[in-house]
């Protein structure tokens, strides 16, 4: 990539990297069979850019997303987070990075079923330590950025798909992570609301968010400004687009 | 996540799912109220006992000499034969007694059987029939209501006179006054001279159903072979004294019988305390059985809750994999689902002790059974619930919070 140092182990990440992976492999072994998922994917996203990243299914995308989504940890390789390697913390460790610095969101909506919309968004600010009051406001201030102030009492069963996929941003937000993680984000919903949804996308990528949006969609991958594309395991493109 | 939250979260699930959170929580339910509801009837007997019972039963620095112990349980048959070889308490024996104690008591001679007392056409069955000593209604502190108790003169004559129970006089006599009337105990007549102030029962046994008349009266046939009596009851006026005249009377009675001193006594100074050890061994069965039922129903409801917890993990395994996504590390996982089993097992003890305080409540009202409900029962059945929440939810929880979050996500 222009501009961007290549790295090599021992060298820390330049300032304005927000994540940056060295080699990464992640192995599973399913059944005394070893699947090598990722072979050794070196990448790096700086502040603010908007990323896609797709592949035919069984290239390895979801496994970088869990990966850089600090779900999982990697089986050889370096996973650099805004300067910090965390490719080799705990579980709690992770689980903390997770509630700070990452904001997910599902192609399933993943929105607690019992809970109100404010109480979903909620939640990672308890986790976080918030309290109450503090916490309340905050969840409100996150679902009027995206439009649902009069749904805050409702459940997602009281909502319709895009509603949902809302909620679900503002949760991903309300922390101020750094990067945005969306895994399909679009897959269920119809085209009208996909485009509505890319346009809360494109507007969260001005005012500054980082956002990794794995998707299958071209016309959806359409709206970033990077394409990363996998393949067996390893990289096998990436350009630059104009949105 | 604070604990206060885990314990919010926990009430608003338990609410989500009340059916389910009931049927949990039975078995601790079960345990608790069946712990407190027995410990209060155990309690309630002790407080009766000690205060009401053995006082009742024998007196206040009372003591009975008598040819074998009255309040004994399960006694070997050996036992039981020797004791029966043993001589009986002779009218001579009473006397000797009476006459060598020195320090200052009173006694009285005392003698009792069953048997029917009749009053023209009617009939009372199984009435006590008491042959005693005019001091017999200050040892026994029976309080006349109406007439008079005996004199030293009529109790020393044999008169036939006696004085009868509330209950038997209500019964023979049905509001009519019965002084000066003629009752027959096995067709002898008497004339009832004073009815005895109403004591109530005791374990459901009413204690006005007697009557009691001159120990060398004709009764005496209905309750002893002749010249023997049941006990010789001696009252003191303090502990101290009372223990004195015991040894006292063992004196008396060992050099009257002619007993060496490597012999044991060939009879026995029964006080309250003897009537408190064989309660005092009841509830020791008591206690023995009562704990273990109470631990296998909490075992029960343990193993429930745990089952209960192991389907809410199965079940939520998609909600614990948000929860994780979101940061939710294992401790608070696990917090979050021991919270959720320990308010579970508390809301059933809870409940428990109310149920077991209204079963001591509604047996204190609708049998003798003495109930009373001990403090330290409540404490430790709320405990005891919870830890039981504690502990049966400890492996759920942490088989939760072990959940690797991407397979809890992908999970439907």
């Amino acid at each position: 990539m222009p501009g961007l140092q290549e790295f090599r182990t021992g060298d820390t990440p330049q300032p304005d990297i927000v994540i940056l992976t060295h080699k990464l492999a992640r192995d599973y072994d399913m059944g005394g069979e070893v699947v090598r998922a990722l072979r050794g994917v070196s990448l790096q996203i700086r502040k603010n850019e908007y990323v896609a990243v797709m592949g035919p299914s069984g290239s390895g995308k979801s496994t970088l997303m869990n990966l850089v989504g600090c779900l999982d940890t990697p089986s050889a390789g370096e996973y650099w987070l805004n300067g910090l390697k965390v490719s080799d913390l705990s579980d709690d460790e992770l689980a903390r990075i997770r509630n700070k610095e990452i904001g997910f969101v599902f192609q399933t909506f993943n929105l607690l079923p019992r809970a109100t919309s404010l109480h979903n968004v909620e939640l990672p600010l308890i986790y976080a330590g918030v309290a109450a009051p503090d916490r309340r406001r905050r969840a409100a201030r996150a679902l009027e950025r995206v439009g649902l102030s009069d749904r805050m009492a409702h459940k997602p069963n009281e909502l319709s798909g895009g509603q949902r996929q809302r909620v679900a941003i503002a949760r991903a937000l309300v922390n101020e992570p750094s990067i945005l993680l969306a895994d399909e984000p679009t897959g269920n919903l119809d085209s009208a609301t996909s485009a509505e949804l890319m346009g809360v996308f494109a507007d969260l990528h001005r005012q500054g968010q980082t956002i990794v949006m794995v998707t299958h969609e071209h016309d959806i991958a359409a709206h970033a400004a990077r394409v990363v594309t996998l393949r067996d395991g390893l990289i096998a493109t990436d350009r630059r687009q104009a949105a | 996540m604070h604990f206060a939250e885990a314990v919010r979260l926990a009430f608003q699930t338990i609410r989500a799912q009340k059916l389910k959170s009931v049927f949990s929580a039975v078995g601790v339910f079960i345990g608790v109220a069946f712990l407190i509801g027995a410990w209060s009837i155990v309690n309630g007997m002790n407080v009766y006992m000690t205060e009401k019972f053995a006082g009742t039963l024998i007196g206040v620095n009372t003591f009975h000499l008598r040819r074998r112990p009255n309040f004994t349980p399960n006694v070997s048959d050996s036992t039981w034969r020797a004791w029966r070889r043993r001589p009986r308490i002779s009218f001579e024996d009473a006397d000797a007694v009476s006459n060598g104690i020195t320090i200052p008591v009173i006694t009285a001679w005392w003698s009792e059987d069953r048997g029917d007392v009749e009053y023209g056409s009617k009939k009372a069955k199984q009435v006590s029939l008491q042959g005693a000593t005019e001091r017999y209604f200050d040892i026994r502190n029976i309080r006349i209501e109406q007439g008079r108790a005996f004199t030293p003169q009529e109790a020393r004559g044999g008169a036939t006179v006696l004085v009868m129970g509330h209950d038997l006089a209500d019964k023979l006599f049905e509001g009519r006054d019965p002084l000066g009337k003629s009752v027959r105990i096995h067709g002898i007549p008497y004339r009832v001279i004073g009815v005895a102030e109403r004591r109530g029962n005791l374990l459901g046994i009413s204690l006005d159903k007697f009557v009691i008349a001159p120990a060398v009266s004709p009764i005496q046939r209905e309750v002893n072979p002749p010249g023997v009596i049941d006990a010789l009851m001696v009252k003191a006026s303090s502990e101290v004294e009372m223990r004195e005249a015991m040894g006292q009377v063992e004196g008396i009675m060992r050099s009257r019988r002619h007993l060496r001193p490597q012999q044991d006594d060939n009879f026995v100074l029964e006080t309250s305390e003897g009537v408190l050890d064989f309660w005092g061994k009841i509830n020791r069965i008591l206690l023995a059985v009562g704990p273990g039922l109470v631990l296998i129903a909490l075992v029960v409801g343990g193993i429930v809750i745990m089952n209960i917890m192991l389907m809410a993990v199965a079940e939520r395994t998609r909600e614990i994999g948000i929860r994780k996504s979101l940061g939710a590390r294992r401790r608070d996982i696990l917090r979050q689902f021991l919270a959720e089993s320990a308010t579970l097992a508390a809301i059933g003890a809870v409940l428990g002790v109310a149920t077991g305080i209204g079963l001591s409540v509604a047996l204190n009202a609708a049998t003798p059974l003495p109930a009373s409900v001990s403090p330290v029962s409540i404490v430790l059945g709320v405990l005891l619930g919870a830890g039981v929440g504690i502990v049966a939810g400890v492996y759920p929880a942490s088989r939760a919070a072990r959940l690797d979050p991407i397979v809890a996500l992908r999970h439907e």
